[in-house]
């Protein structure tokens, strides 16, 4: 139990490689949390891929014991939260939960797409922030433009920032510092009944369900019974404790702290975060604001590579989706590839995530079809439902028209690429809501279709830019188009995994690109092959994939046997990747890779 | 089945792994060496076959083959050594085809008599090419003249000549190609070997290819169209093909060949040489050391082999159809059902057929003259 006075709670708010977790790391050093033996680089994020890709996807938190030069101890406490847009609910949440942020921006590179997104999240959660140059040692720091670029396009003070590098420790005391003196300290009633946020929750192997929570008001105790205001649902906390970051038990936290509890939860799926905990007799009456829940706005078919690992896929999806409230499935049946599974995401990345811990964790090779988005289909009997998946598209006959969902797309760019994003926006039916400069950098707002970027939007954008723009975007709603659903048949058979909703505008450009793409993608068969993007029964593109003429090995003798024979077992290895179809063999990248656009 | 292998015959195979040069595109087992002690080569192969005959005793040999390297440069004396401890060890069939392998150069031109006297009936000659530029690129060390030189030798010592060429060479046209063809066929051989250039890995060719400096090489199509050229250009001239890139007079075909392809048994000797025996009821893949130096010395403590595998039904069977839909005459489908306990897959030969690549009459399945180009695509298809 802390004074309130005495505690901070902060986060750090920063665009990807601008050094948050290298701040996180210093900070947890210098402070000697964690010793000097035990340090590693990225020290609260935990999963592999957070690890690789350098970003952050669970929450974490990390209690930190600081005397200040007042000569007060103070117990700091970082949480760590997701930066990336799929998870803007969740960082939402982690920013309700405490007072304070630090703005990190690097000085050699300034104000980037993602640390607006964050800052505004972290403004509207009424945060004091601390904004923080990094990188001040390098050659091309720049820190009084940096600095000059945040109060223009962020609109904070940024007169007194720290400045520091992350990297070799300058400015490390001046942050600590500064969180005391300049973030406020939290706020809460010892007396009134308990209030805590569910921040976030995982699976432990050893601990089962692990809950991040944050007192607002009253104590929580270890044996205290607690109900979870949104399931209802009663645990008795099995234990309390805080994260320095390894788990320290600890008797009660009281209000403006942050800790953990573990409660014989089974499934993370159980626990809802945003959701507020209480003790099941003499609660609160009413649930912290702000609760929402999850809501997967991008679908994709997940089928194994190898129709036998069917059961194994569903395996991995259910453990998965146990320590993943946000991600939903159902099974599929696709007359291309079989049986797999229908899942729903919260954006790009969180696919790419669970995708890849699939594929790494439970060893299953996957084949992936092209994202898709929920369009809201309205009938003409003035019903309306929610369309997943185009192959379930209905006849249009009976459909009176189709909304998709948009975003608000912020852009910002060096200006010498300026012109090629907005040709991109542009191409991709975006409508330019804003477009103002910063120094060098323009940044752009467009409206967009979430359709034309949930697939390869963001690599264009790299690719026309070399790399040097950032990218974030909110859902704003939904808007009627003129959509139809474009299938395509190779050998004249439709294949549904390649069936996609495309503007009508668009259908030919899209519809020729797909084609010419397959031709490349499908190898010789040992007839010709056409490829065909349809729109209904009309054919809008077509392609011809012709025979293989020449395969044979000219010296095969006595010697040669045996390799010849492995060489064909191999083949036949191989042949598992393809996906028969009709008689088509259609390799599985092909699924993914026939959408990708090089405009 | 332990009888399988009398339907193919029985055959010698002896590999000599020396060559004066490398050539860029081949992947055989051959080496570039400066002193070669034949005498103890001529002991080590003795040894080898007499190792080899002990196990097959009672058998009759229908054919015996020297391969490289380049077995030309092999003694008069080494042959004849050879030869005379096989005709101690098995008895020979009357109409014994003994072939071996020869570069059309003006040294190895003449000992062709001297081979011709230890028992060698057969020749094959390496032309590869009839221009010499090509030659040179080609990487051989003798010319168009002394090829043609060694042609008129060898037809005076050997009953049978037979020689190779290779095409779809960089920057060769179907045209170009065509001409060359008709005039190889204008000297009027029994037999020719027509490969299309392979681009191997592990190659000079292949390491060029790779860096993507190797240019000019046709296209599919092109090589596609060179192909079927040649099929009509030695059929109109009496040499059909028997095999996707062999062609011959009617009866002159290489019956050494015909073990491999109609999958009969043979044995594997020299370093790297590869055997298909049957021993009691099982059919083995037999190895032997690739490098000469390893081999030799193997060989001399008792055996040169290095590995012996059994065949299961399945693989006799795949190798039996991969090997003998190479030939004109097919495979015999009731033999394949043997091998491998197992249908043929009905429907895909019915698709296949649709299509007109293969035909499937009584017992016999063939490909078809449009279906030879594509075999592998073929196997995929049948076996994967």
């Amino acid at each position: 139990m802390t004074d309130l006075s005495k505690i901070r709670n902060f986060s750090i708010v920063a665009h990807i490689d601008h050094g948050k977790s290298t701040l996180a790391d210093r900070l947890i050093q210098m402070t000697g949390t964690v010793a000097e033996r035990d340090m590693k680089q990225q020290l609260l994020d935990s999963m592999d891929i957070e690890r690789e890709r350098g970003i952050t996807i669970k929450a974490n938190s990390v209690r930190i014991e600081y005397p200040a030069k007042d000569g007060e101890t103070y117990i700091l406490n970082l949480i760590d939260t997701p930066g990336h847009v799929d998870f803007a609910y969740e960082v939402s949440r982690s920013m309700k939960a405490v007072e304070g942020s630090l703005l990190v921006v690097d000085a050699t590179q300034g104000v980037e797409a993602q640390t607006l997104a964050n800052v505004y999240q972290a403004i509207d959660a009424d945060h004091e922030i601390v904004p923080v140059l990094n990188k001040i040692d390098l050659p091309a720091a720049e820190p009084e433009r940096v600095a000059e670029q945040i109060e223009d396009v962020i609109g904070i003070d940024a007169s007194d920032a720290v400045e520091i590098s992350a990297k070799t420790g300058i400015g490390i005391p001046d942050v600590l510092e500064a969180i005391v003196t300049r973030l406020p300290s939290p706020e809460g009633n010892r007396d009134a009944p308990l209030k805590a946020m569910l921040v976030d929750s995982w699976y432990d192997p050893y601990l089962g369900v692990v809950v991040m929570i944050r007192v607002m008001d009253g104590v929580i105790k270890k044996g205290d019974r607690i109900k979870m205001m949104q399931t209802g649902a009663v645990y008795p906390v099995d234990r309390l404790a805080v994260l320095k970051p390894e788990m320290q038990n600890i008797a009660e936290l009281g209000p403006g702290e942050i800790g953990v509890l573990t409660a014989s939860i089974k499934q993370v799926r159980d626990t809802r975060v945003g959701d507020t905990i209480t003790h099941d007799k003499k609660g609160c009456e009413t649930a912290l604001p702000g609760f929402k829940p999850a809501q997967p706005v991008v679908f994709c078919g997940l089928f194994p590579v190898d129709s036998a690992e069917f059961e194994d896929l569903r395996d991995a999806i259910e453990k998965l989706a146990l320590n993943d409230a946000s991600f939903s499935y159902e099974m599929e049946t696709s007359a291309a590839l079989g049986f797999g599974f229908r899942c729903g995401f919260l954006g790009l990345l969180h696919l790419e995530v669970i995708r890849d811990r699939l594929e790494r964790e439970y060893g299953i090779e996957l084949i992936t079809t092209a994202p898709s988005v929920i369009y809201h289909i309205y009938m003409k009997d003035g019903s309306m439902f929610e369309l997943h998946n185009p192959a379930d598209m209905p006849d249009l006959s009976k459909v009176d028209h189709l909304e998709e969902p948009r975003i608000k797309a912020t852009i910002m760019v060096p200006d010498e690429y300026l012109g090629d994003v907005l040709k991109l926006c542009q191409d991709r039916r975006g409508i330019q809501l804003d477009l103002t400069y910063a120094g060098t950098r323009a940044m752009v707002v467009y409206d967009l279709p979430l359709n034309e970027v949930v697939f390869d939007f963001y690599d264009r954008l790299k690719s026309v830019t070399k790399g040097y723009a950032s990218f974030d975007y909110q859902m704003i709603g939904y808007s009627e188009d003129q959509l139809v659903k474009m299938s395509i048949l190779v050998n004249d058979e439709p294949v549904d995994a390649l069936s996609t909703m495309v503007h009508r505008a668009r259908a030919e450009m899209r519809g020729r690109a797909m084609v010419e793409k397959l031709k490349t993608l499908i190898p010789r068969h040992m007839f010709k092959i056409p490829i065909q993007a349809a729109i209904g029964g009309k054919v809008i593109a077509r392609e011809t994939l012709s025979a293989m003429r020449k395969d044979v090995t000219a010296k095969c003798y006595g010697g040669d046997a045996t390799r010849k024979r492995k060489l064909l077992d191999k083949q036949k290895a191989g042949k598992k990747k393809m996906r028969q179809f009709g008689k088509v063999d259609i390799p599985q990248e092909a699924f993914i890779s026939a959408l990708k656009m090089d405009d | 089945m332990p009888e399988d292998w009398k339907n193919g015959g029985f055959g010698l195979y002896i590999h000599w792994p020396f060559c004066q040069s490398k050539c860029p595109y081949c992947d055989f087992n051959s080496h570039v060496a400066a002193d070669i002690d034949q005498t103890r080569w001529i002991r080590a192969y003795c040894s080898e076959i007499r190792r080899s005959a002990a196990e097959t005793p009672g058998r009759v040999l229908n054919s015996i083959f020297f391969g490289g390297g380049t077995p030309s440069l092999m003694a008069v004396d080494t042959v004849s050594a050879i030869l005379s401890e096989v005709r101690d060890c098995w008895t020979f069939a009357n109409d014994i085809e003994i072939t071996l392998e020869a570069n059309p150069g003006s040294v190895e031109a003449q000992r062709f008599a001297g081979y011709a006297k230890a028992g060698v009936n057969r020749i094959s000659m390496g032309f590869q090419a009839l221009n010499d530029p090509d030659l040179k690129r080609l990487g051989r060390l003798h010319t168009v003249s002394e090829s043609l030189k060694a042609l008129e030798i060898a037809r005076g010592a050997f009953d049978r000549v037979s020689f190779d060429l290779i095409y779809a060479r960089q920057d060769q046209s179907v045209e170009d190609w065509k001409r060359e063809l008709k005039q190889a066929l204008s000297f009027d051989p029994d037999h020719l070997s027509l490969y299309q250039l392979t681009i191997e890995d592990g190659t000079a060719f292949g390491d060029r290819y790779n860096a993507g400096k190797l240019k000019g090489l046709p296209e599919e199509d092109a090589s596609a169209e060179m192909y079927f050229a040649t099929q009509d250009i030695c059929e109109n001239a009496g040499l059909p093909a028997y095999e996707v890139s062999n062609h011959a007079q009617n009866g002159q075909q290489s019956r050494h060949n015909l073990i491999y392809w109609r999958y009969g048994d043979y044995l594997g000797i020299g370093p790297g040489a590869h055997g298909r025996v049957t021993l009691g009821k099982a059919r083995f893949a037999t190895e032997t050391h690739l490098s000469p130096a390893l081999w030799l010395a193997a060989a001399e403590r008792g055996t040169g082999e290095t590995r012996r595998s059994t065949l299961s039904r399945e693989d006799q069977a795949v190798e039996y159809l991969m090997m003998s839909l190479r030939l004109s005459e097919g495979s015999e489908i009731g033999r394949y059902q043997s091998l491998s306990g197992q249908d043929l897959p009905e429907q895909k030969i019915r698709d296949l057929d649709k299509l007109g690549l293969v035909k499937a009459d009584g017992n016999r399945l063939r490909c078809t003259a449009k279906g030879r180009p594509v075999l592998n695509g073929i196997l995929r298809e049948l076996l994967t």
